[in-house]
């Protein structure tokens, strides 16, 4: 067992020193062979772990050493692997194993595959170290890791100027998160005097009963820690306010976008505060402002995803918002079912992600959609695989009373978090109900407008129009062209190619999860055997029973979230098949509406005026007038006029001799001894 | 312990001098002595090192006293003796000096064209009076050392320096002079008062008033706040590294800069007490400003080497505020963020040297896309540069780390805008490494730049080694400070109760 855990965690670091450091010697076959196979093996394991953990009692702590100790602080390097950890490892391992392998394929034309395969398996590992974890700060080490391959990856075509941006600022963003988060570790050392996890939740009933001193206020010890903690998980998982950096993130290749910026990365906010359930079940402010943030964002990034044109872009914010449903699951205590879905989601997400890549792969680098339409004979297998994950994300199945019915994976995972909302009975349980709802509504009718605009309706990519010439073009830089070295012939440019078969694999495999997922865990993750499966990993107070109630939730809740998914798939089928004009005669009706969508409610604007330019800005005064105006002219500029002599005298000095120095030194020291013998003598 | 007998700390010191007079005496200058000086020098500073390692390897990291102590009456009649010994605070320096050197020597092997002989004497000479330093433990012998230091950095940036050199150098020498004047009379006041200049003899039995202390405090302040430097008397940081030599950036950012902290540790805090505890608040604005108005200034540079330069403030503010919140994870996360420092902006100078070598422009705007042609250095300037934003797993996150888990228990305000720094630093850092590295490689001059030589990996390779063990295995480093750390911190909670002060929680 303690192995097997290790080898899960290393042999992705291994495999990415080797491809990373060796990818010369022994190739790009070599390079895709060493990751590929190693995290091949790694979810293998995983699986075993996990049906060891999870329906066995092989749960425990792997000590490796100490990392930092100093007085009471003090850190180890430890794996912890229990049932929240488990989940979290098939999920990892299963999907990064699938995008190495698909990598093999859409990275072939690329010139560093070597270094890519690298960081895909380095962020693995820091993934992994994230998720085992067994105190706060190793926690942070996985955090920032992922945080650097993400880094790295987004910027991973380095001649593309948008991509540059996009990554230093995700990795910004993502700081302005981990500052709260920092600042919540430091505060819960304070206060308990440890780290590690089961020491700071054996404290925390105590802690709620506490106040400290923070920032010249006196706050409630343990919601100020919760919300600190949970300022980072909004970084990572990119929720309202943090959000910005995902979208563009999409710079990225498309497995990245898949791996990181939709199963595994974002979602480390959600296992974080599903991991400190113990601490958030007794700050019922914290988990208010959870449910909240996250349903708002649920509601944003849904009102966002209607009106978008990039094909990563509209999955972009589709997981954003369906990170904003996990939080909400997570709010009203029914951490169950977030992790539900979170385990759903990446199946489906990573499989639309990974379509819409064989898509701009059989486009040839086209990733906006209004330049595409009718591939669904062109590239059939894809069409449907893509429908799965699709109809997985609007969560299409047919609830039946008394059972949990029968869909796809997203059916059972949404719906249960959405009935847990509803059964919380609060009113923020309320909100969070009604702005999911909603949510349902659009994203059921965004992610069914992507199909419809890429795959149905007539062909707009053999017109003969240029790439990025429309109206809203975008900068050709910035579609996915994943670095062919060989110009296609322009004869052909526009007629879509064959998607190889090493990148349909990993599409049956996650469409199988899409599919099968939501009804085989069902029981164990959220039904019935839920205690038994989670055992002591997460923590749920008995006055708070969203979760148990949720399965008594009256009917109207239960089909209510299916009617606005097939609502909003028929919408988007009437407004994208049936009359293909509707869409700009809507826009132009309500042109603010529409202006406000587009435009990402004006996150990007604002920020750029309230930080990014006042930082620049600062920066220039304090350096010209600060430091040059009024420091150097007071101190050093003002003397040196004075003693203008003496630098004359330097100047001379200068183009001396090496003796006339060593002459000064002795001086120097010369003269210092007699001075102190001379003020001795006084 | 049969190295006691032995005077290893004399030998580490005076090693280079011998070193330096033997290119003086035996090499010519022609193309052959040149030749022999550099061997000279490296071979000089490479022994020296070996030396060093048996300081590291015999000291009982149990013991919080002075170890390897010798003893030599100098001017017996002022009680002034030749006192060597290290403690788990000075002990790591003498280290991370005699490492840092033969570095230092090796990148200056062909960027050093005019008076090689000289250069490689200034040098060793140098290393002699760091070294010196931190082994001191009399007064007078620190202080000769510590200003000593001053002569052959001053001359090293004024001969072998850049085009402003003259101003630079001049600027370094009056802000440090001017500090180290009160300094002197800081220490003729404690010499009077304690009747001997024996530091561990002036330690346990000074006990001054707080009135006293108060002018004591300032007078070491000014020197040690030039030498940091603390905002507002950094201004000479930025002139001096452009125009030094990339080996003189190095020494200069790696061990010159540690020394107004180290000054802190062993002077203000556990000799004035009591006007350390009264003026911390004043340090904390001061550091807190240096983190976040020279993070700021940073990101407004155009020289890579300004830069780096004002981010050493900015890094360095992190230090001040963990000495002087006064309890064990602060002073010692400031001990390691000093190390680690050390490390790291040395080898990002040696990064701009590298560069610098081949282009001759410190101009950011004049490279891009270096990803392409240079891909090792890339790596390596993203190592650094990843170490310098403190990404746990390197060495910087766990003295960063330490110093505001420290800082959060002493004052909350002083470990949020602390924080604040973090996220600073990560932009100016990245968005250099952007202009750099990233982009598209159009200019023709750039596209011609070779990746890195053997020579230059030679370089790096120990650095980044050192950079992963500290930020892995920490444990290595903390434990042979803890004990000294700990009754520093224990004796300075003591002075404040004696004196009648609550003593905060440490």
């Amino acid at each position: 067992m303690d192995l097997a855990v290790k080898l899960i965690v290393f042999l992705p670091l291994l495999a990415a020193f080797i491809a990373g450091f060796f990818g010369r010697a022994i190739g790009d076959r070599g390079a895709q062979v060493v990751t590929t196979g190693a995290l091949l093996i790694a979810a293998a394991l995983s699986w075993f772990v996990f049906f060891k953990i999870g329906f066995g009692d092989a749960a425990g702590t792997v000590r490796i050493a100490t990392w930092i100790s100093s007085g009471t602080f003090e850190v180890l390097w430890a794996l912890r692997a229990d049932t929240l950890t488990a989940v979290m490892l098939i999920v990892v391992t299963t999907v990064s194993s699938m995008v190495h392998l698909y990598s093999v394929g859409y990275m072939a034309e690329d010139k560093s595959v070597p270094r890519f395969m690298a960081y895909l398996s380095l962020f693995t590992f820091a993934m992994l170290m994230l998720v085992t974890s067994d105190n706060l700060v190793q926690l942070f080490f996985g955090w920032e890791g992922v945080g650097l391959a993400s880094y790295l990856l987004i910027g991973f075509w380095y001649d593309r100027p948008s991509a540059n941006a996009a990554a230093i600022k995700a990795f910004l963003v993502n700081r302005v998160g981990d500052f709260g988060f920092a600042l919540g570790i430091f505060a819960i050392y304070m206060l308990t005097g440890s780290v590690q996890f089961d020491a700071i939740f054996k404290a925390a009933p105590e802690l709620a009963k506490l106040t400290f001193t923070f920032l010249g206020a006196e706050v409630p010890a343990l919601t100020t820690v919760c919300l600190l903690l949970f300022v980072g998980a909004m970084g990572k998982s990119a929720q309202l306010g943090l959000h910005t950096w995902l979208p563009d993130a999409m710079e990225g290749p498309t497995p990245v976008s898949a791996l990181i910026h939709a199963a595994t990365m974002v979602t480390a906010g959600i296992f974080m505060v599903a991991r400190c359930s113990p601490l958030f079940e007794y700050s019922q402010t914290a988990l208010d402002v959870v449910t909240l943030v996250g349903a708002g964002t649920a509601f944003f990034a849904a009102t966002v995803g209607l009106t978008q044109f990039d094909i990563k872009r509209v999955v972009a914010y589709s997981t954003c918002s369906q990170l904003g449903y996990m939080f909400f699951a997570l709010g009203v205590s029914a951490y169950p079912a977030g992790m539900f879905h979170l385990m759903t989601h990446a199946f489906f997400k990573a499989l639309l992600f990974l379509g819409a890549g064989a898509v701009i792969h059989a486009m040839h680098h086209e990733q906006d959609m209004r330049n595409m339409g009718g591939l669904k004979d062109k590239i059939p297998q894809t069409y449907w695989l893509m429908w799965i994950g699709t109809l997985a994300l609007a969560g299409i199945g047919v609830p039946v009373i008394g059972g949990h019915g029968i869909g796809f994976a997203g059916f059972y995972s949404k719906d249960i978090i959405l009935e847990s909302a509803f059964s919380a009975h609060t009113t923020v349980g309320m909100i969070a109900f009604w702005l999911g709802i909603a949510a349902a509504f659009m994203t059921a009718f965004y992610s069914a407008r992507l199909m419809f605009m890429t795959f149905h309706g007539e062909a707009r990519w053999n017109t003969g129009h240029g790439h990025g010439h429309d109206a809203h073009g975008h900068d050709a830089h910035g579609h996915d062209d994943h670095g062919h070295k060989d110009d296609h012939g322009h004869g052909d440019h526009h007629l879509p190619v064959k998607v190889p078969g090493v990148m349909m694999v990993p599409l049956y495999v996650l469409a199988l999860g899409a599919v099968i997922a939501g009804g085989v865990a069902y029981n164990a993750f959220v039904g019935d055997g839920l205690e038994k499966f989670w055992r002591g990993s997460i923590l749920i107070l008995k006055e708070h029973h969203a979760l148990h109630d949720a399965h008594n939730a009256p009917l109207w809740v239960k089909v209510l979230p299916l009617i606005m998914a097939i609502t909003g798939i028929a919408l988007a089928y009437h407004f994208y098949v049936q009359k293909p004009s509707l869409p700009s005669q809507t826009a132009a009706s309500f042109p603010f509406l529409y202006r406000f969508s587009f435009n990402k409610w004006y996150f990007d604007e604002l920020y750029d005026a309230l930080f990014v330019r006042p930082s620049m800005w600062l920066g220039r005064q304090f350096w010209k007038k600060g430091d040059v105006g009024i420091i150097d002219e007071v101190g050093p500029n003002g003397l040196a006029r004075g003693a203008g002599r003496l630098a004359g005298v330097l100047g001379r000095a200068q183009s001396g001799y090496l003796y006339h120095y060593a002459f000064a030194m002795l001086i120097g020291v010369a003269v210092l001894v007699t001075w102190y013998m001379l003020s001795r003598g006084q | 312990m049969i190295m006691a007998t032995w005077p290893v700390l004399t030998l580490t010191t005076f090693l280079p001098l011998i070193g330096a007079a033997w290119i003086l005496l035996f090499t010519r200058n022609n193309e052959a002595g040149v030749a022999n000086a550099k061997h000279a020098a490296l071979w000089t500073s490479l022994a020296t090192f070996v030396v060093s390692l048996f300081i590291w390897f015999g000291f009982d990291t149990r013991n919080p006293g002075f170890q390897f102590r010798e003893y030599v009456e100098w001017i017996p009649a002022y009680k002034i003796a030749y006192h060597m010994g290290v403690d788990g605070i000075s002990m790591p320096f003498v280290l991370l000096s005699t490492f840092l050197t033969p570095l230092c020597i090796l990148a200056s092997w062909e960027a050093i064209e005019t008076r090689v002989r000289e250069y490689m004497v200034a040098f060793l000479i140098l290393e002699t009076f760091m070294v010196g330093m931190f082994c001191a433990l009399d007064l007078m012998v620190f202080y000769i050392f510590f200003e000593a230091v001053l002569i052959p950095m001053f001359l090293i940036i004024g001969i072998w320096g850049g085009k402003d050199k003259i101003y630079a150098a001049f600027k370094f020498f009056l802000y440090t002079l001017a500090g180290s004047v009160f300094m002197l009379l800081a220490i003729l006041v404690i010499y009077f008062k304690a009747g001997t200049t024996d530091i561990p003899t002036v330690m346990a039995t000074l006990k001054l008033p707080l009135e006293w202390q108060i002018w004591l405090w300032l007078g070491f302040f000014v020197s040690f706040a030039v030498k940091v430097p603390m905002w507002p008397v950094h201004t000479w940081l930025p002139d001096a590294h452009v125009q030094a030599p990339t080996a003189g950036s190095v020494i200069l950012a790696g061990v010159l800069l540690k020394m107004g902290a180290y000054g802190f540790v062993r002077f203000s805090i556990p000799m004035l007490p009591l006007a350390s505890d009264f003026f911390t608040p004043f340090i904390f604005v001061l550091s807190c400003i240096a983190v976040v108005y020279t993070s700021l200034v940073a990101l407004a540079q155009e020289d890579m080497k300004k830069l780096i330069a004002y981010s050493s403030v900015a890094h360095m503010g992190f230090v001040t505020i963990g000495i002087f919140v006064m309890n064990v994870q602060g002073v010692q996360g400031a001990l390691f963020q000093m190390l680690s420092h050390g490390l790291v902006s040395g080898a990002l100078f040696l990064c701009v040297g590298v560069v610098y070598d081949r282009l001759h422009t410190r101009e950011i705007d004049r490279y891009g896309g270096l990803s392409d042609n240079m891909p090792r250095y890339a790596l390596v300037f993203m190592f650094f540069t990843m170490a310098s934003v403190g990404l746990p797993g390197l060495s910087g996150f766990v003295g960063e780390f330490l110093v505001l888990t420290g800082a959060f228990k002493a004052n909350t305000w002083v470990a949020a805008i602390a924080s604040l720094g973090v996220i600073l630093g990560a932009a100016y850092a990245l968005y250099l490494y952007w202009r750099i590295c990233f982009g598209k490689l159009t200019k023709p001059d750039v596209k011609a730049m070779a990746d890195m030589n053997p020579r230059e990996i030679a370089i790096f390779a120990p650095i980044v080694l050192m950079t992963i063990w500290m930020g892995v295995y920490p444990q290595t480093f903390l434990d042979v400070m803890d004990a000294s750390v700990t009754k520093l911190v224990a004796d300075y909670g003591a002075a404040l109760k004696a004196a009648g002060k609550t003593a905060m929680l440490r």
